[in-house]
């Protein structure tokens, strides 16, 4: 099996590093001719999604990779990479890739000075912890046109801090941060 | 874990996210809108770029907080401001308007000669500049969760930064390959405390992100100090001091992620119009970079 971690700017290392410890092989997606590659499935890390989201256009990966990830190519996003999936973004009207029904809310706890780490349940995986670096979290999932909507699959302080829907999952936090495999595992095993 | 160390990681998990980024000076709410569109995963705010301060002459200080704040209202990304050197209630002042990072920098007047700002006593992020080994463990052992190196600002020259890069480089080696009965000794030598030398011998890194700060102005010299290990790339006056900024940035964005591959960079680096002038070392009267130690 192999893992792509979209690698462009942010912390792709730390799943790479994490993927690596479950025994995972895994390639980088830093240009268009990297998506040519054979792969299972992909990470969409933690960074600025501004920053991501830009370079995904400039180096001609955005579609290819949309493509994938609409054709049911199981994906992994947190944080910044949450933001690159959702269909809306709060107070912004630039969105990326709309492939969860769902509006997030980016810097949602605010500044730096509002980045926390916590103990939580994620379903079917049982209490982990998490890391929130000036978080977003998810306003609200929404119904799409199939009759379908977002597994919630974490909440935190009454927000959707985790979703699950159709082959992607999408955690607010960072479980690349934190010695804790199991979200990562959670992923392969949608892939086996 | 007690909160302090807490808040520390949390810290240190931020300068994680910036990692393969480009943090770029701006002046005004709308440099900063230039510079997240061309995509800046940060900007350090500050009412005037190095070139300008070192133009100017006289004593640099912090920025006046109204400006900083239109700047964080100005952008969605993390926005950093510098204090002057142990200037601790200026440092105060930036954590009060909830600034993201504070640059503890040499680029503006030093507050104090001797000491540097006990960082452990505060909630935001520090990055501070290293020109080696000893001084970016002395600044991690004071509270910084970032380091940069301290490449002269507003120059437009790499040789420092390059410099600093490669001295860093060859003392973490040099820690590696020691038996660890050496390592106390090592810890003599650069004046720093044991446990930090120990974490440099046993990863083989510094304990926190490590970007390259001062004379970059083209997408080769950002490339150049990626490949040298750098994790990210401040650039300050390199960007508003040239002929295009938008796309100068956007070119030097792109040159940090695809950092190996010369074919784009010859790409990125064609038609940017007008580099900044920039100052050859031996031209330069202040050397900022020895300033703190």
């Amino acid at each position: 099996m192999t893992i792509a971690v979209l690698a462009l700017q942010g912390a792709f290392i730390e799943h790479e590093q994490m993927l690596q410890k479950l025994g995972v092989h895994t390639i980088e997606l830093r240009q268009a001719s990297d998506l040519q590659k054979d792969f299972d499935g992909i990470i969409l890390p933690g960074g600025e999604s501004t920053v991501q989201g830009k370079l995904l256009h400039d180096l001609n990966m955005f579609e290819p990779l949309k493509e994938k990830i609409q054709s049911g190519m199981p994906v992994l996003a947190t944080c910044a990479g949450m933001i690159l999936l959702a269909s809306d973004i709060a107070e912004q009207d630039e969105t990326y890739f709309e492939t969860i029904p769902m509006t997030v809310k980016r810097n949602a706890y605010g500044r730096q000075l509002g980045s926390f780490h916590t103990n939580a349940e994620a379903s079917g995986i049982g209490e982990i912890p998490m890391t929130f670096i000036r978080a977003p979290y998810v306003e609200s999932v929404h119904t799409d046109t199939s009759g379908n909507t977002p597994e919630i699959l974490s909440i935190v302080e009454d927000r959707i801090v985790g979703v699950k829907y159709k082959n992607q999952m999408a955690f607010a936090f960072h479980p690349e941060l934190d010695q804790d495999t199991q979200i990562h595992e959670a992923f392969l095993g949608m892939i086996r | 874990m007690s909160t302090n160390n807490e808040r520390y990681e949390l810290n240190k998990n931020l300068a994680q996210m910036l990692k393969g980024g480009v943090i770029m000076d701006v002046t005004t709410p709308e440099q900063a809108k230039i510079a997240e569109a061309a995509g800046a995963c940060a900007v350090m705010a500050l009412e005037r770029i190095p070139a300008d301060i070192r133009a100017a002459g006289g004593v640099s200080r912090m920025s006046d907080p109204k400006m900083i704040k239109g700047i964080q209202e100005a952008v969605s990304i993390p926005v950093m401001a510098k204090c002057r050197i142990g200037h601790f209630a200026e440092a105060q002042v930036l954590q009060a308007i909830e600034i993201d990072y504070i640059d503890e920098s040499e680029v503006l007047s030093p507050a104090d000669d001797v000491y540097h700002i006990n960082k452990r006593e505060f909630g935001v992020p520090f990055v501070c500049g290293a020109k080696d080994l000893g001084e970016a463990l002395r600044r991690i052992n004071e509270g910084a969760s970032m380091i940069r190196t301290k490449g002269e600002p507003g120059t437009g020259d790499i040789v420092q930064a390059v410099r600093h890069m490669r001295k860093m480089n060859s003392e973490i080696s040099k820690l590696v390959s020691m038996r660890e009965d050496e390592l106390f000794e090592a810890a003599k030598q650069l004046q720093v405390p044991y446990d930090l030398v120990l974490y440099v011998h046993e990863n083989g890194k510094l304990p926190v992100v490590n970007f390259a700060a001062g004379g970059v102005a083209t997408p080769a010299d950002a490339a150049l100090m990626m490949q040298l290990g750098a994790e990210g790339v401040f650039v300050g006056s390199g960007i508003f001091k040239s002929g295009n900024p938008a796309k100068r940035a956007a070119a030097i964005v792109q040159a940090v992620t695809n950092y190996t591959d010369a074919k784009l960079i010859a790409e990125l680096s064609s038609d940017l119009g007008e580099a900044m002038v920039g100052i050859n070392e031996q031209e330069i009267e202040l050397l900022m970079a020895e300033r703190g130690k």
